[in-house]
């Protein structure tokens, strides 16, 4: 069974967001980039079930700038087998919607014809948590959102998700769209052999027009600010005190 | 302009804090239609008819749509649709795991956890985990989001709706439901507890958790966790608090061993009173705190729990 995992790149989790001063969105210039943290999950998952003997082949996507050649390397460093670039912008500060790349996505499963798209949840930059879902809609296929344990047995697929109450189990038929949480696993670091011979392995480069989709954004950006700030207040000196403060001056107990 | 508004509901129960507070969000937008799902849900349907600013039920009484299966539910809403300009529900896992399927067999974008609805297509959210705020218009002909709901208060009762029975299309065979895993509990419901005691790293092992539990007990509080912490196994997943887990707005917020990671503020720096309990002086939490104690958490919670 091929599975396709899609990942995208985002911000280093580690970098500290600015608003840039004009108010149109994120400094994202000169600022470090790295896989999405959700989406190595994925690529991790997917290289366990080729470990077991279960995913045959692994194709990693990236839809974006051409930058995201790295991130699509680091993937293959990691064990991806090939690799497919989608250019859909040519400035690093466009986002292309989870809608225009759900569409793209549908449009490279019909070639693949993965058995599994593994993707991660959210992407931490536009938080969206839409991909997954609106491609698996696209495909008339089932999806397994939020999983923290997935097993794949023929031609289904048992997947626990984490939802508000805690954990839920249900079974999808495959070919299926799984998104993944935190939980699932810890993905792996690439070694130096293993970055060397990632720089062999295939990358096809492609663009959002030899797919035939449309990422004109169905949302306009009115403004982007710095949310409201909280100040620190005061630090009280023992336990009594802290009771003291919260009974008379803050009267929440 | 019409809304409708996708219920959670739980084992037939609706969760009614976080439907009342997305009614209070999209109060502007029109008329606003609940929708009910799931065999079981009579009780539900009721409760939801009685909610201030409703004017219809829509109970959709499939077996079907039990558990809130995405595919089947998804199904039932878009064939709702064509009616309503807005298609919204509160932010909640079940939600999220719909709403998007929905957006996308409309051909709409979705906007996930809105925070202030300023006009009928101008909506306001988080990106970047909290760190910048985007004010966002939408050309879609159908406005399909959620809806963080500790940005809002909760509408009240006295509502005397109409509940009218539907059905609608399925997704046969695609998915089944296997089994839910939920911790039965005493305590309030995290995210519409008036306090939380969330415990973080600093805590230590699980067996340690029972500190906070005890607190947050005395309290009468939810129980909250750090990703940390539940990364490392001291807290069930359900008790995250953070960006990607639970957004909380409570009261009183007392975070207990918690550094304060940005991730983690993103989940709770809207809480009125924010206590914060650290040996470290320098955790950044105490930068949002109104009220840090500067102390070992094995100490000074324990003598907390037995003081109040």
């Amino acid at each position: 069974m091929k599975v396709l995992v899609p990942v995208k790149r985002v911000i280093d989790y580690n970098v500290k967001v600015r608003v840039k001063a004009d108010g149109s969105g994120v400094d994202l210039a000169n600022v470090k980039m790295s896989m999405n943290p959700f989406d190595e999950i994925a690529v991790e998952e997917a290289i366990r079930l080729k470990e077991k003997g279960i995913a045959s082949e692994i194709v990693v996507v990236s839809i974006g700038v051409k930058q995201a050649q790295e991130t699509l390397r680091t993937a293959l460093a990691m064990g991806a087998d090939r690799a497919i670039l989608v250019e859909a912008a040519s400035d690093v500060h466009t986002d292309i919607e989870p809608l225009a790349v759900a569409k793209i996505l549908a449009a490279v499963v019909k070639a693949e014809e993965p058995g599994l798209v593994l993707a991660g949840k959210q992407a931490i930059d536009n938080d969206m948590n839409a991909t997954g879902q609106m491609l698996s809609a696209l495909l008339g296929w089932s999806q397994a959102t939020f999983a923290s344990e997935l097993a794949v047995d023929g031609d289904s697929a048992t997947v626990t998700r984490e939802v508000d109450g805690g954990l839920q189990t249900i079974k999808v038929k495959l070919p299926t769209v799984v998104t993944v949480d935190l939980r699932l696993n810890e993905p792996r670091y690439a070694s130096l052999p293993n970055i060397m011979k990632a720089k062999k392995k295939p990358l096809e480069e492609k663009t959002a027009a030899d797919y035939g989709v449309d990422v004109t954004p169905r949302l306009t950006v009115v403004k982007t600010t710095e949310p409201a700030g909280r100040k620190a207040g005061v630090k009280v000196g023992s336990v009594d005190e802290l009771i003291a403060k919260l009974k008379d001056e803050a009267g929440v107990i | 302009m019409a809304v409708l508004l996708l219920a959670d509901v739980n084992g037939g129960q609706l969760a009614t804090d976080s439907v009342a507070k997305t009614l209070t969000a999209v109060a502007g937008l029109g008329e606003v239609h609940l929708l009910v799902a799931g065999q079981g849900g009579d009780a539900a349907a009721t409760e939801a008819a009685g909610l201030a600013g409703v004017s219809k039920v829509l109970f959709a009484e499939g077996h079907d749509y039990c558990h809130g299966m995405a595919e089947a539910t998804a199904a039932l809403v878009v064939g709702l649709a064509g009616s309503y300009t807005h298609v919204c529900a509160p932010a909640t896992a079940a939600a999220k795991n719909v709403l998007p399927r929905v957006a996308a067999l409309l051909d709409v974008m979705v906007l996930s956890d809105v925070t202030a609805v300023v006009d009928a297509d101008t909506f306001e959210r988080p990106i970047y985990a909290g760190n910048a705020i985007q004010t966002v218009k939408s050309g879609d002909k159908v406005k399909v989001f959620t809806v963080r709901t500790a940005a809002f208060a909760a509408a009240g009762t006295g509502g005397s709706a109409a509940v009218e029975k539907i059905s609608g299309a399925t997704a046969e065979g695609l998915s089944s439901w296997v089994e839910d895993k939920v911790a039965a509990s005493d305590r309030p419901e995290l995210t519409s507890a008036k306090i939380v005691v969330s415990g973080g790293r600093g805590v230590g092992s699980e067996a340690d958790f029972a500190l906070i539990e005890k607190l947050a007990d005395k309290l009468g509080a939810a129980v909250g966790a750090s990703r940390a912490a539940v990364d490392s196994g001291y807290a069930p997943n359900d008790w995250q608090v953070g960006q990607t887990g639970k957004v909380v707005a409570p009261a009183l917020y007392v975070a207990v061993g918690i550094s304060g990671a940005i991730q983690h503020l993103a989940g709770m720096k809207d809480s009125k009173v924010i206590v914060a309990i650290n040996k470290d002086e320098e955790a950044p939490i105490f930068q949002v705190a109104d009220y840090g104690l500067v102390a070992d958490l094995f100490t000074a919670v324990p003598e907390m729990t037995d003081k109040l």
